[in-house]
């Protein structure tokens, strides 16, 4: 039982709560809504002098910039294409990982590693990695028989979004292994004793007990990561900082841009576009998900 | 026949996994004219330590290294007491405004921080913070709180209430019974936040390349950052700087291998 609110222990609350709260207001909520404002401004780094409202003008240039558009395409083909591939290899790891074997806690030490390295060198790590002459990714296809001759994978458009997806994947199979693994530990044994009573095969068990009691689970760490994976820039920052020629710019690179060009009015604008985009899009996915289970 | 077509995939995944950190160090090791010739050498001919002995000599990277350690500690420490705070009100009482708290917190690690770069610059700029390892540490600290009064209320939930209401009975006000008998207990979770927490700070990139350029206030980040706009990359220092960075996090991360989990529901979030 919680005991009665007193006014005692509305101070205390009122204590512990204040720091974290004034950080983030003053830190986080004040400039993220300031950078709202500043949206149908026209603020300009480079002349502050006068910074006008000038209504929906930078919304209006942005949406007339092809660079835009492309980048909202590439941000598209990025999230779709990583999700897929980290989804089902980690779902795959997940399931090989789910017995107990030995040596199981050192792998998974092992294999997560990518996890403790930042987007930013990761970026790094791939652009030396698929560099188009000396890098170690071109010299193992020319000795597989795979090429016949070297590709320059990150000043090539096609090629550099597979590149920066490929380097994507590779960071994200754990976190969704991960993830996978807790859920698929929460579903209880006693499921799959009554199911091996029916003497329902493996693959059923899969589909008609696993899967339906961690599905909640998997929609909201789709839904989490889509949203991470939008938000996440560094990689391609590094790698190819959106090139070559804007082939592998998403929406977050773009917006980047614009904030180290100085046209904070602009990123206001993109930002707001990001806003709405993600919350149409989770408001869409939540009902989407809803929908699932009640079926 | 099954158990080896397991151990084989699981065997080319960690390949795969290991590989790039493998050749970053490799890399790290092989004399400039080694790196850029022609066939690749997948072992060093001869191993050197030139680029490591480069970084602390050419750029400043020790110097670089002691401002990103005193950043992250600060703002780790700072962060997690914050956190451990926050987080027992959040835990153990139920209050108006509660809910809203959470949902304001929560919404902070969904929305692109982009947004507030470019204002947060001026607000930077205002309080005379540009340039200022102080800076950067604040602005850390309101970056990590969300995540980590979030993860500390759940560390919290596990802990019985009844361990300190005992206390209490024995006479113990609230603090002392907090202090006393539930913060030993989540040590480990603490810790875990910590590290978190400093791994996030160490590895930060666009915050900082926004408020710094002097070079006295360079993070390892930003430093690694001048080096690649520069035409032509050294990758043999790259390679360097990339393995001096990583070594720590890696440790770190080695040590909270059990908290991951829960890092990364509540840290799944983090943006």
């Amino acid at each position: 039982m919680r005991p009665a609110f007193t006014l005692r222990k509305a101070r205390f609350i009122a204590l512990c709560l204040l720091p974290g709260v004034v950080f983030v207001v003053l830190f986080t909520y004040y400039p993220m809504i300031r950078g709202m404002v500043i949206a149908f401004q026209r603020y300009n780094l480079f002349d502050i002098t006068s910074t006008p409202f000038v209504g929906l003008e930078n919304f209006r240039a942005v949406l007339a910039e092809d660079r835009f558009w492309t980048a909202l395409r590439n941000t598209g083909t990025w999230v779709a294409v990583s999700l897929f591939f980290q989804f089902f290899l980690g779902f795959g790891l997940a399931l090989l990982l789910r017995r107990h074997f030995r040596g199981r806690g050192l792998y998974q030490a092992w294999v997560f590693f990518p996890w403790a390295m930042s987007g930013f060198l990761i970026g790094l790590l791939w652009r030396w990695m698929f560099n188009g002459q000396f890098g170690v990714i071109n010299d193992l296809l020319l000795r597989t028989g795979i090429i016949d001759q070297r590709i320059g994978f990150l000043a090539t458009p096609g090629w550099a979004m597979t590149s920066v997806i490929v380097a994507n994947v590779w960071y994200g199979v754990t976190f969704f292994a991960i993830m996978i693994m807790a859920a698929l530990q929460s579903v209880p044994k006693e499921l799959y004793e009554a199911a091996d009573v029916d003497g329902a095969s493996k693959l059923r068990q899969f589909w008609h007990v696993t899967l339906p009691h961690i599905r909640p689970t998997l929609a909201l760490i789709v839904l989490l990561r889509i949203i991470w994976i939008l938000n996440f820039p560094d990689l391609i920052y590094s790698m190819t900082g959106g090139g070559p020629a804007g082939s592998t710019d998403i929406i977050t690179t773009f917006l980047i841009q614009q904030v180290i060009g100085g046209d904070y009015g602009r990123g206001g604008a993109v930002g707001l576009l990001i806003l709405g985009l993600l919350l149409a899009f989770s408001v869409f996915y939540m009902n989407a998900t809803r929908f699932e289970k009640a079926r | 026949m099954r158990r080896a077509l397991k151990v084989i995939v699981l065997g080319v995944w960690l390949l795969i996994t290991l590989f790039p950190l493998y050749w970053i160090i490799v890399t790290s090791l092989k004399p400039k004219a080694e790196i850029f010739t022609l066939p690749i050498k997948y072992w060093p001919g001869n191993v050197t330590f030139e680029h490591y002995a480069d970084l602390f000599s050419f750029a400043d990277f020790g110097a670089y290294l002691l401002n990103s350690l005193l950043v992250s500690l600060v703002a780790a420490a700072g962060v997690t007491v914050i956190g451990v705070l926050g987080g027992y009100t959040l835990a153990r009482f139920s209050f108006p405004g509660r809910g809203a708290l959470m949902l304001a917190f929560l919404v902070t690690q969904m929305l692109p921080l982009f947004i507030a770069l470019g204002p947060l610059y001026l607000l930077m700029s205002d309080l005379d913070l540009l340039n200022r390892l102080a800076g950067l540490m604040l602005v850390y600290v309101a970056m990590l709180v969300p995540f980590s009064t979030i993860i500390m209320r759940g560390f919290y939930e596990r802990v019985p209430v009844a361990l300190e209401e005992a206390a209490q009975v024995d006479g113990a006000s609230r603090i002392v019974a907090m202090v006393r008998v539930v913060i030993p207990v989540m040590l480990p979770g603490i810790a875990a936040t910590f590290i978190f927490a400093f791994v996030q700070c160490w590895n930060e990139l666009f915050l900082a390349i926004t408020f710094i350029d002097s070079e006295d206030a360079k993070t390892i980040p930003v430093a690694m950052n001048s080096f690649i706009t520069q035409y032509d990359i050294d990758w043999g220092s790259m390679a360097a700087a990339t393995v001096v960075s990583v070594l720590p996090t890696l440790v770190l991360f080695a040590a909270i291998r059990r908290y991951i989990v829960e890092g990364l529901t509540a840290g799944a979030v983090k943006g």
